[in-house]
């Protein structure tokens, strides 16, 4: 797969673009937790990049995205205010969530980022339902979910699989394997090596996919997109990661055996892109650190902008908890 | 007004909602073409057509977590749960999710839901079929919880959730469905009054019941009359909001409580509500506040320990005629 067969150059740059945004994120984001503008914990996706990306990238502005509470990249890559995103994750009242979710709830209903889901396997079913609407709405939409290969163990995965494949609907689940549910590796939770293997109980569809190389993920994407938009129902894609940070940010990560690491961060999907963009003639070493320092500079403000923003006022939150008339006083 | 049953309202309800609103969708098991296990969506299959009302696999955590998707995406899902037990089964769903979902996204998204969840005992269905569910689901901000009492509460009750634009979940009784009563032509879902009526005007004594106590309550309520008392009887037909205006009200005039609820002593509404109306009718109260719940034990199944359970309208009737004999 060359890179030209699938991105122009200004895609390609694009991509890239999106890729070090996420990176670039994630390293803020773990640098403010150290000096304490992170609250509780946070989880970070640094390394599994290619696959929010990847995916995104094969979408369409009308799309609907779930999530986790691993879930900054599909909401970077998206396209959330990144100011948006960071004043969130410190709790300020300017953060897409008022300050109210938190890391594990970025949510931006007009990007059609419709949820982030802190549960094991909850936001499955509410992408699904999201499927539901666009098929019975007709126009296109597709719906597509994230999540880990530990959340293929929970029951909310099975019977979203099952209820999918049954009705047929145009939602694509997006396994991000990367080798650890928490801190307990695959082999010891799971039977099996494949998470792609358990779409054909459902008579689904299923690809593995190399979830480093945003190549790959983006065609592997494009192929389940264009199935679902065309009315031919789910595929479960299975994209082989790793994440290269902790579960948390309270987690070492001192369970990964040795070496392991250093294998996959050779594997870096960011790494990777910009060798061959150099080597297959598409961007040059100038215009790759353009992108970068330009989006280093963006992430710097950003961060810096959410982190002088105001906490939200201590106020009756009836009005965020109900959207329509909530009365406890009668005549 | 027309009499109607129970069941009658609850299928018409959703009738007129499928009529009303495009983005309405009916789900759950066996409602389709089968017309409901309690054949309380029978007729809406063969109207609406199966993209309309959907049998669902048994699945709660995937189709009440898909009605949120539903919801949130311009869709507006009227789910049907065959047992309010089974909301164990999806209880995360409704609970981590809907409940919490608009708050979590900053209050900058609206969740227009509703679960029709039918429960209750009194039909020799066991423990694990004979919940109201009333004690799961009222304490959780985000969700609103409607128990109707009477064909007419099913029909105003029903037609205002399913207008509404935060998610309401609807716990009717089995025991309930085949009861007739005066249902209302047509109603505005914004004039439906969300909280507690009163159903019997009374000086003596306040009961406050829910669902199928609320007709034990006013059996009870005609036997304390023939021993000249008389008793006010308010059906609480909705839990969250808990509107303690009416029942504060009325123990104004009486200054005494007693609530009738099914459910078992620790944990339910009973609760709620009497340490309400001590704080808020303190120097209006002369008698203790009197609990008549289940017992401290799951349903069982032999009928006579069922009937034993529930508290009857003889029980009733001793409970109030001992505290107002002080």
């Amino acid at each position: 797969m060359k890179i030209a067969d699938y991105f122009d150059k200004s895609m390609a740059a694009d991509a890239l673009e999106r890729l070090i945004r996420i990176r670039e994120f994630e390293d803020k984001v773990h640098e403010s937790f150290i000096s304490g503008y992170v609250h509780g914990t946070t989880h970070l996706c640094q390394g599994q990049e290619a696959v929010s990306v990847g995916t995104v990238l094969a979408l369409r502005d009308d799309d609907y995205l779930t999530y986790t509470y691993r879930g900054h990249g599909p909401c970077i890559a998206r396209g959330m205010s990144v100011e948006g995103a960071f004043a969130e994750i410190f709790g300020r009242a300017s953060g897409v969530s008022s300050g109210l979710g938190g890391s594990m709830h970025l949510t931006d209903m007009a990007l059609g980022l419709i949820g982030s889901f802190a549960i094991v396997g909850a936001g499955l079913p509410v992408a699904v339902g999201a499927a539901i609407t666009a098929q019975r709405r007709g126009e296109g939409q597709v719906s597509i979910t994230y999540f880990g290969d530990g959340a293929t163990n929970i029951g909310g995965f099975h019977e979203s699989m099952n209820l999918a494949a049954t009705w047929n609907l145009p939602v694509i689940f997006i396994c991000e394997n990367n080798l650890y549910g928490e801190y307990s590796p695959i082999r010891s939770t799971t039977p099996i090596d494949d998470i792609a293997v358990r779409a054909d109980s459902y008579a689904m569809p299923s690809e593995i996919a190399d979830g480093n190389d945003v190549i790959a993920v983006f065609k592997s994407a494009t192929t389940a997109i264009t199935r679902a938009r065309n009315g031919g129902g789910p595929t479960l894609i299975e994209y082989k990661t790793y994440r290269q940070c902790g579960h948390s940010r309270s987690d070492p990560a001192q369970y990964r055996p040795p070496g392991e690491l250093d294998f996959w961060l050779e594997l870096d999907p960011i790494k990777q892109f910009k060798d061959r963009l150099v080597k297959e003639n598409v961007l040059n070493e100038t215009e790759i650190s353009s992108i970068a320092e330009r989006v280093q500079n963006e992430i710097d403000t950003a961060a810096d902008t959410a982190a002088r923003a105001p906490w939200p006022a201590e106020r009756d939150l009836t009005p965020e908890t109900y959207a329509g008339s909530y009365q406890t006083e009668s005549v | 007004m027309a009499m109607s049953t129970y069941r009658e309202s609850v299928v018409r309800a959703q009738r007129e909602a499928l009529a009303k609103y495009p983005e309405a969708i009916v789900l759950g098991e066996d409602i389709g073409a089968p017309g409901g296990p309690f054949k309380t969506t029978d007729g809406l299959f063969e109207e609406f057509g199966a993209d309309r009302v959907r049998d669902t696999p048994i699945s709660e955590n995937a189709f009440v977590g898909a009605a949120m998707g539903i919801a949130v995406t311009g869709g507006r899902p009227i789910v049907e749960l065959m047992f309010a037990d089974f909301m164990g089964v999806c209880f995360d769903q409704l609970v981590n999710g809907i409940a919490k979902h608009r708050f979590m996204c900053g209050g900058k998204v609206e969740v227009p839901l509703v679960i029709r969840a039918m429960g209750g005992g009194g039909v020799r269905f066991g423990a694990q079929h004979s919940q109201t569910g009333e004690s799961w689901m009222y304490q959780h901000p985000g969700l609103k919880v409607y128990c109707p009492a009477t064909p007419a509460d099913a029909y105003e009750l029903l037609t205002a959730a399913i207008a509404d634009v935060d998610p309401v979940i609807v716990l009717e009784h089995k025991a309930l469905m085949a009861t007739k009563g005066e249902v209302p032509e047509t109603v505005i879902a914004s004039d439906v009054h969300i909280g507690p009526t009163v159903l019997r005007e009374g000086d003596d004594v306040t009961i406050v019941a829910s669902l199928a106590m609320v007709k034990r309550s006013l059996d009870a309520a005609d036997k304390l009359a023939e021993q000249g008392i008389s008793a006010e009887v308010i059906n609480l037909r909705v839990l969250r909001p808990l509107v303690m205006g009416p029942i504060v009200k009325s123990l104004m005039k009486t200054g005494s409580l007693v609530t009738v609820e099914e459910a078992h002593p620790v944990g339910g509404w009973s609760g709620d509500v009497t340490s309400l109306a001590i704080t808020e009718a303190f120097d209006y109260l002369d008698t203790p506040p009197a609990r008549i719940t289940l017992p401290d034990w799951p349903m069982p199944y032999s009928p006579g320990l069922e009937d034993a359970a529930l508290p009857s309208a003889d029980r009733i009737f001793d409970v109030v005629t001992s505290i107002l004999s002080v």
